[in-house]
């Protein structure tokens, strides 16, 4: 009887170490994430990857380490949920600008509208009179890619006065640079002016102002970069410090370039060629490249993000009457598009495009486009049921 | 605090060195075998040893564990845990006072909790009254959670997770019980110090009721004056099973500071529903706990910290081998299934309308051998699919766990 419970047990314990590594949850494939480090960082790379991840992700503000009082978001990684883009519940709102003469309403909490609060406090309004735009989070990935494209390439994809015909300008947006900020090596101002590439309407120059900026007025923390407070606008500690922030900012310099699925599909393949014939990438520039960086994996590398840094007149049907920068309000930068087909892995399994969500397809999101992209999109609309199903699955393959 | 563990510690080392010496003078304080006790005799239901005459007995349990679990294909290697060592004292005051502690130390050193430490007056069957630190009689696990009772290495999720248990605070309350022939009917009332803002200010991103036990001082004081009531009644029938309903509300918020109004005040409720049997033709034991939490949280404040959540888990505990194993006469090999699902957040989101995601299912086989009643040598296999708040594709969480636990 002993021996046959000793057998037993040992031959239940090499069945079930055996089986362990056949039923435990394998990671999904590399190309189903929008997380994770670029290839090739060094170890001390991996570290501060590491770290920014979990402050990116891990670190809820509370009450205790200054949240709000009034806010967005407790945390950056609620925003964007696996990297990847927002939620209608994490849509935040801009209000007060209309022209590049600046924001009329900071003096009223704007530009950015706090809309939840602790308890005891009340969140903020849109002041009567303001405009305002909802900004649904982008996806972070590949970021570090895109700040790395020098200024003379996203000039040389500038058209302002249309001289090729195409019916697409393409503008930057040009602003001063905060404090905090210090020009690219390479950098082209004019008028003390620099072109900046983040954000819905181009307003933020680097990741760095981008983060600052998020900490600042999507969770209301403070820094020494940014110390003012959003509720009583008043210069207190900073509640983040600067270590952390370059943590976060190193790690949205280093996730990973979203990878392409199913390239060799003989659909998908047709939908890049139709893509490319229907002008889409015309503003969805399908290659750019990096300037030299002293992150080695960054530093002189082609890629695919499908964007131009530029700002683009949408038409009026986008036009929301808020701006930023020296952008028009119905001009919006083009959004990258890689990574597009991975969005409902972080929008609760739909699809929430263009600046604000309000697209619930990726056909629907073609189809609100307008002024500089109306003649791609009447195209699509000419495009055999069969073609635009092509176009699509090669959007969504990205 | 420390004296108290070291007079303990002395007492406990003291009793075991004369039982070395005269093993005669320890003995079992005889238990009920009635097969009439409620969940709220757990605090008592324990092995204790006295030591010839004292009127002090002593006791514990201890638990550690091995296990390998990997997320989503990111595995954090194979972890030894030292999960818990508690320290039960009980004494007999008098005939019918008596008092009983209970100090946990869970994982190693990390956290001393005293997780029990009243004196009970029973003036009557029906009429008794309990003072000091209690267990909040909600659900049944609270009350009845000692680690060798359970098939299972990790406590439930809705009772550690949403619910705070081993939730203890300071108050008073009565209880009582009633035996007919075959029915035992019990009811437990307190009034004792409760939550506070925590549980909906916190790093979990969630309403998480376990968040107040982070505040030590609830031991002192009040953090808003409210008093949090927790009431139980539990009916059980011989053959039958037992039957709990039980109910913790009170104010959670700080709303006051100085004679100044801070906020309005906002309410937690936590309603929950415990049972369990035997099957008598089968013998499978059954225990089951289901919970709703209802926090009044202001409607200005993140969507992320729900107003509603509910869950609970079902245990099912097979034994399949009754005889003696290795040498231990009394051994039983057990087969056992947990299912267990929790929603942090029920609700739908105001600006789109979807179902508001933060919730958990998991399912976890086991086995286990208890060579004796009091000591289970426990293997589980756990999986895990957690979605986010959002409803994005869960994460998936599985892996091995091998543990003992014993009382001593």
């Amino acid at each position: 009887m002993k021996k046959t419970i000793i057998l037993s047990i040992i031959i239940l314990s090499i069945t079930g170490i055996i089986a362990c590594q056949k039923i435990l949850p394998k990671a999904p494939p590399e190309d189903a994430l929008l997380d994770g480090p670029v290839e090739g960082l060094s170890y001390e790379e991996h570290r501060r990857f590491l770290a920014g991840d979990v402050a990116f992700n891990d670190e809820i503000f509370t009450s205790a380490n200054g949240l709000g009082p009034v806010f967005v978001a407790t945390s950056c990684g609620s925003c964007h949920a696996g990297d990847g883009k927002g939620h209608p519940f994490t849509t935040l709102t801009r209000f007060g600008q209309v022209d590049s003469t600046g924001n009329r309403f900071l003096h009223l909490g704007g530009p950015q509208l706090q809309n939840r609060a602790l308890p005891g406090y009340m969140p903020e309004q849109i002041p009567a009179g303001a405009t305002f735009s909802n900004f649904m989070p982008p996806a972070n990935t590949g970021l570090g890619f895109l700040e790395l494209v020098t200024d003379a390439d996203i000039l040389a994809m500038a058209d302002p006065t249309d001289v090729n015909g195409d019916g697409i300008s393409g503008v930057p947006n040009y602003e001063y640079l905060p404090p905090f900020v210090t020009p690219f090596t390479n950098a082209i101002a004019r008028n003390g002016k620099y072109i900046h590439r983040f954000g819905k309407k181009a307003a933020a120059y680097n990741l760095l102002q981008q983060t600052v900026n998020a900490y600042n007025q999507d969770i209301g923390i403070t820094s020494t970069f940014q110390p003012k407070d959003v509720y009583t606008g008043l210069n207190i500690e900073p509640e983040v410090s600067d270590v952390t922030v370059h943590h976060v900012v190193f790690y949205l310099q280093t996730l990973k370039a979203p990878i392409q699925r199913n390239q060799n599909d003989a659909d998908v393949i047709k939908g890049k060629s139709l893509f490319i014939q229907t002008g889409c990438e015309g503003c969805h520039k399908q290659t750019l490249k990096t300037d030299i960086s002293t992150i080695a994996p960054l530093s002189n590398k082609t890629f695919h993000p499908y964007t131009d840094l530029l700002l683009h007149d949408m038409g009026p049907g986008l036009d929301d009457g808020y701006t930023e920068g020296s952008a028009k309000t119905a001009e919006w930068r083009t959004p990258p598009l890689w990574g597009l087909g991975l969005s409902p892995n972080s929008q609760g399994g739909k699809y929430f495009l263009l600046h604000d969500g309000r697209a619930k397809s990726i056909e629907e999101a073609i189809l609100l486009h307008g002024g500089e992209a109306q003649q791609s999109k009447n195209k699509f609309i000419q495009l055999s049921t069969q073609e635009k199903n092509n176009l699509l699955k090669f959007l969504a393959s990205l | 605090m420390r004296l108290f563990i070291y007079l303990v510690t002395f007492v406990f080392f003291s009793s075991t060195a004369i039982a070395q010496i005269d093993p005669v003078l320890l003995r079992r304080m005889v238990k009920d075998t009635s097969g009439m006790l409620l969940n709220m005799d757990a605090v008592y239901n324990r092995p204790f040893l006295q030591s010839g005459k004292l009127p002090v007995a002593l006791g514990g349990y201890a638990e550690a564990n091995y296990q390998y679990f990997q997320k989503d294909g990111v595995s954090e290697g194979h972890q030894f845990q030292m999960r818990r060592l508690t320290l039960f004292v009980s004494s007999s005051i008098s005939k019918r006072i008596k008092f009983l502690s209970e100090i946990e130390f869970e994982d190693g050193t990390k956290e001393i909790n005293i997780e029990f430490g009243s004196v009970d007056f029973e003036f009557a069957p029906l009429f008794n009254l309990r003072g000091g630190i209690v267990m909040n009689p909600i659900g049944a696990f609270n009350q009845n959670h000692d680690g060798p009772k359970w098939e299972f290495i990790d406590r439930p999720v809705s009772a550690t997770q949403m619910l705070p248990a081993t939730w203890s605070n300071i108050g008073f309350g009565l209880f009582g019980k009633k035996y007919t022939k075959n029915w035992v009917y019990a009811y437990e009332a307190y009034l004792t110090n409760g939550f506070d803002d925590k549980i909906i200010d916190n790093a979990e991103s969630k309403t998480f009721l376990p968040a107040s036990k982070e505040n030590k001082n609830r031991f002192e004081e009040s953090a808003n004056g409210s008093p949090l009531f927790t009431g139980k009644v539990a009916v059980r029938k011989r053959g039958i099973g037992e039957l709990g309903l039980s109910y913790m509300g009170g104010i959670y918020n700080k709303y006051q500071a100085d004679g100044l109004v801070l906020d309005k005040k906002r309410s937690v409720n936590v309603f929950a529903i415990d049972f369990n049997t035997t099957l008598a033709t089968i013998n499978t034991y059954i225990t089951a706990e289901w919970a709703w939490v209802n926090v009044d949280v202001p409607e200005t404040y993140t969507e992320q910290f729900g107003s509603k959540q509910q869950g609970g888990f079902i245990d099912f505990v097979q034994p399949v081998i009754r005889k003696p194993v290795l040498g231990f006469d009394k051994s039983i090999i057990n087969v056992a299934l947990r299912l267990e699902y929790v929603d942090w957040n029920r609700g739908r989101f105001k600006s789109s309308g979807d179902n508001i995601g933060d919730e958990l299912f998991s399912i976890v086989p086991a086995i286990s051998w208890r060579p004796t009643a009091q000591t289970v040598i426990r293997l589980n296999y756990r999986y895990n699919w957690q979605k986010d708040i959002l409803g994005n594709p869960p994460a998936k969480l599985a892996g091995f766990q091998f543990g003992v636990s014993t009382y001593f």
